[in-house]
């Protein structure tokens, strides 16, 4: 029985044990728990993190908070200027970001090609913005990698995603047309709603927000008089909250004002493309899948310690018992043994994590094509796996100490089979 | 007192029967100092294996103290052992993870003693023993000698009813053979019933009675009148 002078015993057997158990054989099996916390930890944390860097670069780069867009059979909101009222009256807000935005085109080599040539045509989405609101709530400006970014007295100047100039898409495909030599100071023309404009480019940005490096960006009064929106009804607003705000309270408290009558609300999760949502999901299994694996090589690896242990201890386990020490309280030495173990590598683990890991991932993310992978390791999801690292080290402790005890006592003192 | 009555042991490898005991008749009384002698291979060991409840006959009877041992469960065994019964091994039998002081409290500490209590019962048996300088020595810092001391100082720190000790010089010199017997007569002076294996007639002679064996059988019984204290 589990009784509390089993327990105390048990306690004082592998408090001695352990104290005076080889420091480089401790400090072995701590290493092994260390990285197989690591494992349940890291890698599903990495895995996770690479959507999750995505995710983070959406909500950071391009919906903010929260995003108000047009509904579906609509190609702007209408009453935008009273629902940016509405939005504005909200005190968790802190700064919008109104963007106009209609598909065209963009064409470079009209005032060179000969009339034989093919046209070098791509498609965008063409966004009207007010560039220092947008930069206020999504550090557009940071995305520049040539040229400048917008002001706004900037007419007859665009700045284009990198996703839409052949130089930095390296793909040689029929059905994805890029445009070709073009850079700050090139001049291009754009045709959107039936309306053609000569525009010069003045820089180009890259994100890994495709959404970001396929669109074009033009000051939103020039864009506006260009497609003659003169009611200013804008196709979205992105919405910064003030740190701590809830975005979710932020969507309700629209919903509550109508505004979602005339355009979709969406908190920055709800507004994350599906295809994320999916990968998340199918990481975080795959996450579950090799963290399941490395708590089987966790258990098995406390098993064989301990069952080594206590094999070349059989004949020290029979003379406590021998003395009449309790088998039980034997068997609890050994799981006290175990959570030792186990305790240390996720102590040591931890540390790891929170100290070293996490923050090097935040300043050197993994570069990945469409994200900037981090480690995501919350501490509540990272705790329940210590746990779960406890207790099946607990139990992988526990068999082999209870094979060893429960072996006749005096065949074990004389070491018989 | 502890008697057995025509106890047998029998153990088989394979379909080969070695019976090592063959019908044991065997009394000791409270306070009598018993050795058991006789060839290798006579049967001393597992006698003594069989009444201190570390081993089952295969037949016959064992009663301590009017207790019928055969109905009794592995855990009340275990109880009597710790209880009752002090043992002290050839190989001293220490574990070498505790100190000399531990080794000693452990089966104290094991009876749910006060914790003060048993360290203090503890340094009083390895201090008779001779060692109150080693209490926080651990086995492999102390000679043949002193780890039997401090196994017999845990054998008899809670006062047993029965010490028994199997071949307890066989691994010491001559001077740690005599220091160890030396404790032997004085807890035997003080009236501790004490069942000892021996090969040596020196030892023996301390013995109120001396039973000899051979091929499993009792082949004699004396009073030890030439005892010599």
């Amino acid at each position: 029985m589990f009784s509390t002078l089993n327990i105390r015993i048990g306690f004082f057997l592998s408090v001695r044990q352990i104290k005076r158990a080889s420091f480089w054989t401790t400090g072995l099996i701590v290493f092994v728990m260390v990285l197989t916390f690591l494992n349940l930890v890291v890698v599903s944390g990495i895995l996770v993190g690479l959507i999750q860097g995505s995710v983070n670069a959406q909500r950071i780069k391009y919906t903010s908070d929260v995003i108000v867009s047009n509904l579906n059979d609509k190609n702007y909101i209408e009453n935008s200027s009273e629902v940016i009222n509405i939005i504005k009256s909200l005190p968790q807000v802190e700064t919008i970001s109104a963007r106009y935005r209609l598909g065209g085109t963009l064409e470079a080599n009209y005032q060179t090609r000969k009339e034989t040539d093919k046209p070098n045509i791509a498609s965008a989405q063409i966004v009207g913005i007010d560039p220092a609101a947008e930069d206020n709530v999504t550090a557009i400006a940071k995305n520049i990698i040539e040229g400048k970014y917008l002001l706004s007295t900037d007419y007859d100047k665009i700045v284009v995603g990198s996703f839409l100039l052949k130089q930095y898409v390296p793909v040689d495909n029929p059905g994805f047309a890029a445009l070709d030599k073009v850079s700050p100071g090139v001049k291009i023309r754009i045709r959107v709603n039936g309306i053609q404009h000569e525009v010069t480019v003045k820089g180009i940005l890259k994100s890994k927000v495709q959404d970001i490096s396929r669109n074009a960006y033009m000051v939103d009064s020039q864009f506006r008089s260009m497609i003659g929106r003169s009611d200013g009804n804008v196709a979205e607003i992105a919405i910064k909250l003030k740190v701590g705000a809830d975005p979710l309270a932020v969507r309700e408290a629209l919903i509550r004002s109508g505004v979602n009558k005339v355009a979709k609300v969406q908190t920055y999760a709800d507004a994350q493309p599906q295809f994320l949502k999916d990968i998340v999901q199918t990481f975080a299994t795959l996450g579950n899948m090799l963290s399941s694996i490395g708590l089987a090589v966790a258990s098995i690896t406390i098993f064989i310690v301990i069952f080594v242990n206590a094999i070349t201890r059989r004949k020290f386990i029979g003379i406590l018992k021998g003395i009449g020490i309790n088998g039980k309280a034997i068997e609890i030495s050994y799981v006290f043994q175990s959570i030792f173990y186990a305790f240390c590598g996720s102590i040591i683990g931890l540390i790891v994590v929170y100290v070293m890991l996490v923050p090097f991932f935040i300043v050197h993310p993994i570069d990945f094509p469409f994200s900037d992978g981090i480690l995501v390791a919350p501490i509540g999801q990272t705790i329940f796996r210590m746990g779960l690292l406890v207790l099946s080290t607990v139990i992988a402790g526990y068999i082999p100490a209870r094979m060893i005890v429960r072996k006749n006592t005096l065949d074990s003192i004389l070491g018989r089979n | 007192m502890i008697e057995t009555k025509n106890l047998t042991k029998t153990f088989w490898d394979g379909n080969v029967e070695t019976k090592v005991l063959r019908g044991i008749d065997f009394r000791a009384e409270n306070g009598e100092f018993i050795v058991i002698m006789g060839r290798s291979g006579a049967g001393k060991s597992t006698l003594l294996y069989q009444m201190s409840l570390l081993d089952d006959p295969t037949s016959g009877e064992i009663i301590i103290d009017g207790h019928d041992t055969r109905i009794m469960t592995a855990e009340e065994k275990t109880s009597f052992r710790l209880t009752k019964f002090g043992f002290v091994f050839q190989d001293y039998a220490i574990l070498p993870e505790l100190t000399a002081l531990e080794n000693v409290v452990l089966p104290l500490l094991m009876q749910d003693i006060n914790t003060s209590q048993a360290y203090a019962g503890a340094k009083e048996a390895l201090s008779k023993v001779g060692l109150s300088h080693r209490f926080n020595n651990i086995p492999s810092q102390l000679s043949g000698g002193e780890q039997q001391r401090v196994s017999i100082a845990r054998a008899v720190a809670h006062k047993p009813k029965v010490l028994f000790a199997d071949e307890p010089t066989a691994n010491l010199d001559n001077e740690s053979s005599g220091a160890v017997m030396d404790i032997f007569k004085e807890l035997h002076q003080k009236g501790q019933t004490t069942i000892m294996i021996t090969h040596e007639e020196q030892y023996a002679k301390i013995a109120e009675k001396i039973i000899k064996l051979d091929d499993g059988k009792v082949i004699s019984v004396n009073k030890n009148i030439g005892r010599i204290f």
